[in-house]
């Protein structure tokens, strides 16, 4: 059985386009079938925007990638439509182990707060991921959407004009030219549209190696993740155990800066590495390995006229934290629906131009705690290794000291602050649901509330009565009631009502809150929805 | 507010001193820089408050003027 990396999923057919007269002009095209491109194409499609998803291969990812994602990412699947298949095959860990030379100094149990539909990480193949997502987009199709996904077809040039911009595609049958309204480059981190452009990529580029390794391996490994810290068999280095459905372990392992890649790579000297950390019996097979030096950067800027890029393309962080597709999906998340107002013209184009401001927001925080946790495993320099040491010798007996120990902080997604979309506060309700923050997820009856937002402007009224739908200049709003009586843990009430018998939350097509008061009225709701779409 | 407290708090100075010379005696350079950074993190976990944290980070980098 060949696995699922080395099938064609969207192998090469010739396209209409490449016959026509002149080249054809699609509302949107994205190039990249990643796990960016691939979500930002779903999103358009649910929203009834014909696009076209080019990408230079025809398989899912290649090699070890992404293997954790977080609470936030998997929302927002289930916003498109397909969450559940993710969180079924994955993994779900919840306890981590921290180890300093032979030592286990502690470990963690993540206890996942109470109340929300899903877990707070699962562990999945990037290639699962991708597969998944591929799945979700021939659901689409079936139904009857216009989403297309061109394989082995590689963007060769791209010519921004004043209202769309022109593509130049190579396909195994020659090149052809194509015309979008706009262009979302989800080419990741080496982006060739980026360079096309002549943009800039500018962050910092960390001094290390990691050997990362996937197996496959029948072992009684509890399901946790393990970090080591200077390890006997990686002296002076560290290493991370973790994972993965279908007994796919995921081991990385830090190598330091001066070392012959190519060497290293070789089975003769991976497998002796991998049975001093495994143990000499383990049997294993592998699946993947590779070295990899990492980086924190990111662009000036995600918009270029109509040229939007969003996920690595747009910026890249190491991968401690898991912070790289789980912020990608959090700028498609930020960017569809903005483009879809805009698209319908029922949104100024500098509409768009919050995204820039919320998802540079995003990414340098995901820079900041990547940066951050890079720094903690390759202590820059000798004061800074010691202070780390410290920090793990005291761990081991002060309790105090474990939060000091960074190994990875896992991603949580970022509230908007500071926002030109975000409207009105009453600050007396929880800090935790302010305008700009992603919803925080919480019982419904029978149902959980991120099931019942998104995708729309949705206006809640928990404990009072809002309009069932209201058109504020074609832009349409919906509104339920809820109540919080009948979440019997006070879930609701605790992270919307705080102290107050009722509020009025006006939600985002992204779920993220655009403003929220105590009582309903229509002008302050006109007023919020014109805000949050940039026509204020 | 609490502010960093930098006028005398100590009581028997001398003895203190003697105490912290004391701890380092016998440590290699090595084992006297991990041995000064644990202090240093055990002190800071119990002051706690950042802002006194912050200004001791700031107080601690200043030079006696004419040193420059
Ligand atoms: C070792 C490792 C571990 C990681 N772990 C995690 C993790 O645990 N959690 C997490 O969230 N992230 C993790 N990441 C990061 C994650 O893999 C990336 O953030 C993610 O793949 C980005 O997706 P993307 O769609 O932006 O780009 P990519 O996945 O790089 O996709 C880009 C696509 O564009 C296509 N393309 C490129 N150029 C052209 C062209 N000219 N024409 C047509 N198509 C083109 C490519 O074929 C490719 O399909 C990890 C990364 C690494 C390397």
């Amino acid at each position: 059985m060949s696995k699922i990396f080395e099938t064609p999923l969207y192998p090469y057919h010739r396209s209409a386009d490449q016959d026509a007269a002149a080249p054809v002009r699609h509302p949107v095209i994205v190039i990249g079938a990643g796990p960016i491109g691939l979500a930002a194409g779903i999103d358009l499609a649910q929203h009834d925007v014909p696009v076209v998803i080019i990408d230079e291969n025809d398989k899912v990812s290649w090699g070890s990638r992404a293997i954790c994602y977080a609470k936030r990412p998997l929302e927002i699947l289930d916003r498109l439509g397909c969450g559940d298949e993710f969180v079924d095959k994955s993994v779900e860990w919840q306890l981590g182990k921290v180890f300093f030379d032979e030592r286990k100094i502690y470990e963690f149990d993540l206890l996942p707060e109470e109340g929300h539909k899903r877990p707070a990480f699962i562990n999945l193949q990037q290639y699962h991921f991708e597969e998944y997502l591929v799945h979700r987009v021939q659901a689409l199709q079936a139904e009857g959407k216009q989403i297309e996904i061109r394989g082995n077809s590689r963007v060769a040039s791209i010519d921004p004009r004043d209202d769309h911009v022109l593509v130049t595609v190579d396909t195994p049958e020659g090149s052809y030219k194509l015309e979008g309204d706009w262009l979302i480059a989800c080419d990741g981190a080496t982006s060739p549209a980026r360079k096309m452009l002549g943009l800039d990529f500018i962050g910092r580029v960390f001094e290390d190696n990691f050997l990362i390794a996937d197996v496959i391996m029948e072992a009684d490994f509890p399901t946790e993740r393990w970090f080591w810290f200077d390890p006997p068999f990686n002296r002076d280095q560290s290493a991370l155990l973790h994972k993965q459905p279908d007994n796919v372990w995921r081991i990385d392992l830090q190598l330091g800066w001066n070392i012959d890649k190519d060497e290293e790579k070789k089975p003769e000297n991976v497998i002796p590495r991998l049975k001093a950390m495994l143990g000499e019996d383990a049997k294993f097979e592998l699946e993947w390995v590779s070295i990899y030096t990492f980086q924190c950067r990111r662009m000036e800027k995600f918009r270029h006229g109509r040229v939007l890029f969003a996920g690595d393309s747009a910026h890249q962080v190491s991968p401690f934290g898991a912070r790289g597709a789980n912020s990608g999906l959090q700028d498609t998340d930020n960017l569809i629906w903005k483009l879809k107002l805009v698209l319908d013209g029922v949104a100024p184009e500098s509409l768009l131009d919050s995204y820039d401001y919320e998802r540079i927001l995003g990414a340098d925080e995901n820079i900041m705690n990547s940066s951050r946790s890079t720094d903690f495993i390759t202590p820059k320099s000798e004061i800074s290794r010691i202070f780390r040491d410290a920090v793990l010798d005291l761990a081991e007996s002060h309790e105090f000291a474990r939060p000091l120990v960074n190994s990875g902080r896992l991603s949580v997604p970022s509230v908007y602050d500071g926002s030109p979309l975000n409207g009105n506060d009453d600050p007396d309700l929880p800090p935790r649901t302010r305008p700009g923050a992603p919803v925080v997820d919480a019982p419904v009856g029978d149902n959980w509330l991120t099931d019942l937002i998104g995708n729309r402007f949705q206006l809640v009224g928990i404990n009072t009565e809002v309009p069932a739908s209201l058109d504020v200049d074609g832009v349409r709003v919906e509104g339920m009631r809820i109540s919080s009586a009948e979440d019997t843990d006070g879930h609701l009430q605790k992270r919307y009502l705080g102290a107050e018998d009722q509020a009025v939350y006006l939600f985002r097509p992204d779920q993220h809150v655009a403003a929220r008061w105590f009582d309903y009225s229509e002008n302050a709701v006109r007023t919020a929805v014109n805000t949050a779409t940039g026509r204020a | 507010m609490t502010k960093l407290n930098t006028t005398t708090n100590i009581s028997s100075p001398d003895d203190f001193y003697a105490d912290l010379i004391a701890a380092h005696e016998g440590l290699s350079k090595a084992e006297s820089d991990a041995y000064n950074a644990r202090l240093i993190l055990l002190l800071a976990n119990h002051i706690g408050e950042r802002k006194i944290l912050t200004e001791a980070l700031e107080a601690a980098k200043a030079r006696p003027s004419g040193t420059d």
